[in-house]
């Protein structure tokens, strides 16, 4: 196997790991975590496709990566604020337990 | 492919499958920032350094601080109770669903794997010139990232901030 396939077997990978967190968890936290795995693998691709492809002087999957992170960063932020906005209200983080729409 | 990068594989595949499976939130916490870590040295192997870094300073020194900051705020250290566990009822479905996409996905790789370049040269990429980048052409990206971080830091002390009359 190529250096390339490996890091994307790996990325694909921690994409389904990162999935079936946010799928299957009753808790709140965990389904973000599980986001946050799936967006990181997504940025493992990015910098491997950077790195072999044939201009990575240009840069462009590695600024991809960087501001991915900065958007990451700022979608978690909000995110947990969120769920203790939620806990606040409703007393649990259980999404099973979170069913209806009405406040 | 290198010792190295299997050993720093199996670290960031096991922590990331310990985030999802452990039933305390503080141990699925240390677990996430293990594959966080495992995720930077990825990025350090593809000679990213500044992305790696980055990556060590964003989510092992911010995001998983975040993440156990609310964890802490939500009591969710407490294992829940035995009997309802902590998958939810839906849990068979999302783990079919997650199964299919790693199956499209290593299919897809394994399918194209012949037609992935081989070794390239090493990257020569300096922090000036990823600055000068940053600078010139992508400045206005970054100043887009900027009012992002900026309105999302407002945003999540709003949300999270006392409603009035909250009794806590």
């Amino acid at each position: 196997m190529t250096p390339l396939g490996g890091y994307l077997l790996v990325a694909a990978l921690l994409f389904a790991i990162g999935l079936a967190g946010a799928l299957t968890r009753r808790n709140a936290i965990l389904v973000l975590i599980g986001i946050e795995l799936m967006l990181n693998a997504a940025n493992l691709n990015l910098i491997a496709f950077w790195r072999f492809s044939p201009h990575p002087e240009a840069l462009t999957g590695m600024m991809f990566a960087i501001f991915s992170i900065a958007v990451a960063a700022a979608e978690a932020a909000v995110g947990l604020g969120l769920v203790i906005s939620i806990y606040r209200h409703a007393r649990t983080t259980d999404l099973d337990k979170m069913n209806r729409m009405k406040g | 492919m290198s010792v190295a990068f299997w050993l720093i594989a199996a670290l960031t595949v096991a922590g990331a499958l310990a985030a999802v499976l452990l039933k305390n939130l503080v141990h699925c916490a240390l677990a996430v920032t293990a594959a966080f870590l495992g995720l930077a040295l990825m990025f350090l192997e593809l000679d990213a350094q500044f992305a790696g870094f980055a990556q060590i300073l964003v989510y092992i020194g911010a995001v998983a601080i975040l993440v156990v900051f609310a964890i802490l705020l939500t009591r969710g250290s407490e294992t829940p109770e035995k009997e309802i566990g902590v998958f939810s009822r839906t849990w068979l479905a999302g783990l079919i669903v997650a199964a299919a996409v790693f199956a499209v996905l290593g299919w897809a790789v394994l399918q194209s794997a012949a037609g992935l370049p081989h070794e390239a040269a090493v990257p020569a990429v300096s922090v000036q010139q990823i600055g000068q980048a940053l600078m010139g052409q992508y400045v206005l990206p970054l100043e887009i990232v900027a009012l992002l971080l900026t309105a999302a830091t407002i945003g999540a002390v709003i949300v999270a901030m006392h409603e009035k009359g909250d009794a806590q």
